[in-house]
């Protein structure tokens, strides 16, 4: 009996089933978090062994290498140094040994505890490949586990073996050694007996690995060198010449000999008998369904119709789970009010609280169909066709081809979400490409925009409203490719991240491992929701509420409701004449309620807000109402109908047809004229990502950047309203 | 055997690495994904806007633009048809 906690990492490529894996051994314990300050994933779990030891497994992000090409490679070699993992479990993809290797071999020079888990051995078989993989473990000096983490197999003895290769771990491991000709190695040696005489870093660092990492100009490592002491620049210096010289001889760089050479050790490895196959060139089942699916013609046919398959579902289907979750919430809110006094109190909790929160939690239902499908389709491997499909029209607004479905899904088609639009732009590697995406994704027509859009072509195209939406759409289209466009040439300017990527082969994933990807990011909205969008929501709703009218307002109203109702009880007898008065009371009593209402809005810091904008929204054309209700909107877009009928006092007029009332009262009013329903329009469209969206930024990104897409987006709207007014105002 | 630009293969054609003119981040990533010199490489099709390009190399499929594959000569056969 040992109770004895052992750490160990899961390291492997992208695609190498390292996630399936990580989850067949960790089962439920699995917990998904983030690394401090970025949105990369660290997911941690437990497992414990038969003999009582208990494995504390720590996923590392999927890199290809351990350079510092992006964030990924930085944190999986940081948490192999920082944290020092009692072993590391390598998974490789066996179909593709070689580059697999790559890593391993990095892995190795590092100085870490390596334990390799040859996964999709089942593949392998079926292609013909042989591996013999216990050659391979002689030739590494490191166990090799044969598995297949789809159906479990492997999952014990790649833990067992990682568990003996901690507990027999000497004090230091000594990292593997490559030779990197004799161009190189001189100049490695050279540095590695200068930093191990200066003690330069080698605290934190095998000397070797940095000699190479000086060699590969490695920025991470070269920076950190500049602050530890003189030696960093004097190497520096050294691998300028050595650069130059290998250059003016050889005409490659240092940095690519040393990957020649890895690659040629990996030659040296599997030419020993380790792999033999018949024709790594044969086309697969995979390169077969590609010539369908990526076709020339039919490839974007049949990208389209999933797509659009994949909008109906979520927003046909997650409509009926949706509605459920509002009458929930309904229900919550109704059994609130029938359980507290009226009062600012029960106000703050149903109408803040309750629905605020309410709102944001009846999106649910879509987030989770709408990843669920796209968890699906990335696992399968499609998303990276689409990528690759896009890419070329993409790559000419500076996105990326994997920049269509976060537009897609925000609302692209309209009726999407920003929200899951935001969190699906994660697929995007490429930060620059990401931020732009995430920037301009909101400018979609989502469904909370699409209420309000019905409502405005309703009342001004009445001849062909949906004309007016097709074009509302174009533009949104428009104005997210134009815009991204002109941030990666202004704010994120530079040039694009390379798109050299891996198709994977398709592969049916595992519904255990598309339901907990899907779980995971469900849940972490659903915690927003209670959290962040309580505390706003109860913030717009003290907007909107604060101050009251005062006492003596509030009294006349009621003086006037009394009065209405003395003189029509001093009118009224019996009989059908009786019944006609009644209604008009009742009508006059809602007028009244209706102009109490629309007062209260105006003398609330909400209320004052639009109005006292009015000299900036001037410029665009817009009456004070439309800015009330463009702040209330900022909660949630939705709000955007029911705060302009009740700016336009015609609140309970009659609820249910709330919109089409409010679209005539608004095509008869001579404050809107084209112009202004232009620029209102457009405004709309573009103006700051609403509430919810801003908070989702945020997560994803920074809270810098979320604020620069809140005010950017706000400015820009601006702008292009008061442009649109003003040069309309030339036509009409 | 002549020595072209990726660029201008065919789909269906076959080359080895001869040279590959790009460093920084983009030659990096371009050695990574292990496309190095003298790696043997097959042309397995194009997207419908003809960029980018996949290829297949070492038991595995890889896509790259036409503006980085500028970057890659291939030696290749002279008769191919």
């Amino acid at each position: 009996m040992s109770d004895k906690v052992l750490y160990v990492a899961v390291a492997g490529q992208p695609n190498s089933g390292k996630s399936t894996m990580f989850n067949a051994m960790t089962g439920a314990t699995a917990r998904v978090g983030n690394y401090p300050g970025i949105s990369v994933e660290r997911t941690e779990g437990n497992v414990r062994l038969p003999d009582g030891t208990t494995i504390r497994l720590v996923d590392l992000p999927g890199t290809y290498s351990l350079t510092a090409y992006s964030q990924e490679e930085v944190i999986a070699r940081n948490v192999i140094f920082n944290e020092k993992p009692d072993a590391v479990i390598n998974l490789l993809d066996a179909t593709s040994l070689e580059r697999s290797l790559y890593l391993t071999l990095q892995t190795m020079e590092i100085g870490a505890n390596v334990v390799i888990g040859l996964n999709m051995m089942d593949e392998v078989k079926k292609q013909h490949i042989h591996i013999d993989s216990e050659k391979l473990s002689a030739l590494l000096g490191v166990p090799v586990v044969e598995c297949c983490a789809r159906r479990g197999m492997g999952a014990d003895k790649l833990l067992e073996m990682a568990r003996q290769q901690a507990l027999a771990r000497p004090e230091t491991i000594e990292p593997l050694y490559i030779s990197y000709g004799p161009d190189i190695d001189p100049v490695l040696e050279e540095f590695t007996a200068k930093i191990e005489a200066a003690g330069f870093m080698t605290e934190r660092y095998p000397a070797r690995w940095l000699a190479i990492k000086y060699l590969e100009e490695d920025e991470v490592i070269v920076a950190q060198g500049r602050k530890a002491g003189p030696l960093g620049q004097a190497l520096e210096q050294r691998v300028a010449e050595v650069s130059a010289a290998l250059q003016a001889t050889r005409n490659t760089y240092p940095e690519a000999m040393i990957a020649d050479y890895r690659y040629g050790f990996i030659n040296g490895l599997t030419r020993q008998d380790v792999i033999s196959r018949e024709d790594d060139m044969r086309f697969n089942y995979s390169d077969k369904i590609d010539k369908v699916v990526t076709h020339r013609l039919l490839g974007p046919v049949i990208m389209c119709m999933l797509l659009y398959a994949m909008f109906y579902i979520t927003f046909t289907l997650g409509a009926y789970p949706q509605g459920w979750v509002e009458n929930l919430f309904a229900l919550l809110g109704a059994l609130v009010e029938s359980a507290l006094p009226e009062g600012l109190l029960r106000s703050m909790i149903v109408n803040g609280a309750i629905d605020g929160v309410g709102a944001v939690m009846s999106f649910t239902p879509l987030i989770l169909l709408m990843f669920l499908m796209l968890v699906f389709l990335e696992d399968l491997g499609y998303m990276g066709r689409v990528a690759y499909m896009l890419d070329r029209v993409m790559q000419t607004f500076g996105l990326h081809g994997a920049s269509v479905m976060p537009f897609i899904i925000s609302g692209g088609l309209p009726g999407g979400c920003a929200v899951p639009g935001v969190m699906a732009a994660r697929t995007l590697r490429s930060k620059r490409e990401r931020l732009a995406t995430i920037f301009t994704a909101p400018f979609m027509v989502c469904g909370a925009k699409t209420t309000a859009f019905i409502m405005l072509t309703a009342a001004f195209f009445p001849e062909n409203p949906t004309r007016a939406m097709f074009i509302i759409v174009l533009l949104a289209w428009a104005f997210a490719l134009l815009t991204a466009l002109l941030l990666r040439k202004t704010v994120i300017r530079g040039a694009s991240t390379p798109f050299i990527m891996e198709l994977p082969p398709y592969r049916l994933p595992t519904l255990h491992g598309v339901l907990i990807h899907t779980w995971d990011r469900v849940w972490q909205y659903i915690k927003k929701a209670g959290t962040v969008i309580l505390a706003v929501s109860i913030l717009m709703w003290a907007l909107m509420t604060f101050p009251e009218l005062p006492e003596a307002e509030r009294e006349a109203f009621e003086a006037q409701r009394r009065g209405i109702e003395q003189q029509a009880r001093a009118h009224t007898g019996d009989g059908p004449s009786g019944q006609i008065a009644e209604g008009l009371i009742t009508d006059a009593l809602t007028a009244m309620d209706d102009a109490e209402a629309q007062a209260s809005l105006l003398h609330t810091f909400a209320g004052r807000l639009g109005k006292g904008l009015e000299p900036v929204t001037q410029y665009a054309g817009f009456p004070w109402q439309a800015n009330i209700a463009l702040i209330g909107a900022f909660a949630a877009k939705e709000v955007f109908v029911s705060t302009m009928a009740t700016t336009y006092s015609m609140n309970s007029a009659a609820e249910i047809e709330e919109s089409t009332d409010l679209s005539k009262r608004l095509a008869t009013d001579p404050a809107y004229t084209r112009p202004v329903v232009f620029s209102l329009i457009v405004f709309l469209l573009l103006y700051a990502p609403c509430l919810v969206t801003v908070v989702a930024i945020i997560r994803e990104t920074s809270l810098g950047w979320g604020l620069f897409t809140l005010f950017g987006s706000l400015a820009f709207s601006y702008l292009v309203a008061v442009g649109v007014y003003q040069l309309s105002s030339l036509f009409f | 055997m002549t020595i072209i630009n990726m660029r201008k293969m065919k789909v269906n054609q076959t080359g080895a690495i001869a040279s590959i003119k790009a460093d920084g981040a983009l030659g990096r990533r371009i050695r990574d994904m292990g496309l190095i010199n003298g790696a043997e490489i097959r042309i397995v099709g194009r997207a419908p806007l003809r960029d980018p390009v996949a290829l297949r190399l070492r038991g595995y499929t890889l896509t790259l633009r036409n503006s980085e594959a500028d970057f890659i000569f291939c030696e290749v056969k002279d008769s191919h048809e």
